[in-house]
């Protein structure tokens, strides 16, 4: 066992891993922040993204200790200080942009990355960088919409 | 997975040391060896990660034209190529998706091999040169057939020099569950000819298509490519699509590759 040390979500964290250790065991077994899923565990799905100093990445297919000392952020850091719920996170509740929820914290997570790349994406920007996230309940649609409207842009009502 | 020793060295000279031990692999941005290793098909007793080592990270422009450190993700060559090689920079904004764009590199991409990957045609295509810690192989003599290549024991891909191209384009006809290239084409123009590099299609991994260089070094148009034939005979042929499908892809993407490269 190795001893490794991140900033998770602003707080700085440390636990023992061993060299197999995955990023998404890290943050779920290690820390406790369950809230990073593991869908399909071959960095197919997209369930696991989290953002490795501010890039996304399948938590997945990533070691622990290959991220020493990075900034990490998961689903749990993206609510807002008073743990209401964040602008994109509001916005897949306002637009049901969840069925089950099982997709869903990779999915936040990818469009964080996205508006942060691109802030007013087209719906077919979105579409595209999302093409690594598989959710099997909604077809996209209404998550395409979430994501619009959580970059400021007017979304057809139903 | 088995489980291994992981170390992450910061210089080229130390990974060399540490990857002399018995057992020790590298790891670049694990996209495709983390799978691998979950499935047992690969495990090392160490780990040797390279996305530690400055000296092997970034683009810039130098002799004998771009030079890509092989730690480099592809996300970083998507944006940062753009004004030098866009037609390099545009394939590695297609691989996979955004998160394995974080993480993937291309050292670790063409030290793989893999016969349905996009950059072994980028550097083929190009004519490039890689970059080891021991030697400099030019991209004809790197690529030996599918997961192989003239990397030995103990050796790294520490980058990848392309020369600049005058016209360049990659198309590729995307396998929508895995992303990889069901086949992808590479088209160059230099001054001394036409390169073409194709991926994704034959038993035997990367390859050029002479035919088709010679057509497109006598005239530059999606119409030279039109009557040739694509010998089928060593094609990777699967559930996705047969040999002669395949075949048949190569002479379509390279007349679309001429057309997008203008």
């Amino acid at each position: 066992m190795t001893k490794v040390s991140m900033t998770v979500n602003g707080k700085a964290v440390s636990g023992e891993v061993e060299g197999r250790t995955l990023l998404s065991a890290f943050l779920r077994e290690g820390l406790g922040l369950t809230g990073t899923h593991v869908g399909c565990d071959t960095s197919q799905c997209g369930a696991c993204v989290v953002h490795v100093d501010g890039k996304p990445v399948k938590s997945c297919t990533i070691f622990a200790l290959d991220v020493a000392g990075a900034q990490v952020k998961t689903i749990e850091g993206m609510a807002n200080p008073d743990g209401s719920l964040g602008v994109l996170q509001q916005a897949f509740q306002d637009h049901h942009g969840l069925q089950c929820g099982f997709c869903t914290p990779g999915m936040v997570m990818s469009s964080a990355a996205l508006l942060v790349e691109n802030p007013k994406p087209t719906e077919a920007e979105v579409r595209h960088y999302l093409e690594g996230n598989i959710c099997r309940c909604t077809g996209y649609h209404n998550i395409v919409k979430a994501v619009l409207s959580a970059s400021g842009q007017t979304v057809a009502a139903e | 997975m088995h489980n291994f020793d992981f170390v992450k060295p910061s210089s080229i000279a130390e990974a060399a040391k540490l990857l002399g031990q018995d057992g020790a692999q590298p790891l670049s941005g694990g996209q495709t060896l983390m799978p691998t290793m979950k499935q047992r098909l690969a495990a090392p007793s160490v780990l040797v990660s390279l996305t530690g080592i400055d000296e092997m990270k970034g683009v810039c422009m130098g002799d004998g034209g771009l030079h890509v450190g092989a730690a480099t993700a592809h996300a970083v060559v998507a944006k940062d190529a753009a004004k030098h090689y866009p037609a390099l920079a545009a394939l590695a904004g297609g691989i996979g998706d955004p998160a394995v764009r974080s993480r993937g590199t291309i050292g670790g991409s063409i030290a793989n091999n893999d016969p349905s990957a996009c950059y072994p045609a980028g550097v083929l295509g190009s004519g490039s040169t890689v970059v080891t810690n021991k030697r400099k192989i030019a991209a004809d003599d790197y690529f030996q057939g599918m997961f192989t290549t003239a990397l030995e024991e103990g050796e790294f891909v520490t980058g990848v020099t392309f020369p600049i191209p005058a016209k360049a384009a990659y198309v590729k006809f995307n396998q929508p569950a895995s992303r990889f290239a069901l086949t992808g084409v590479f088209v160059a123009k230099f001054k001394s000819g036409v390169r073409v590099a194709v991926t994704g299609a034959s038993n035997n991994g990367v390859f050029r298509w002479a035919e088709g260089e010679a057509a497109l070094s006598k005239s530059f148009s999606a119409d030279a490519v039109k009557g040739l034939a694509v010998d089928d005979s060593d094609m990777i042929s699967d559930l996705h699509g047969t040999a002669a499908y395949r075949a048949n892809l190569v002479r379509v993407l390279t007349g679309r590759a001429v057309t997008a490269a203008g």
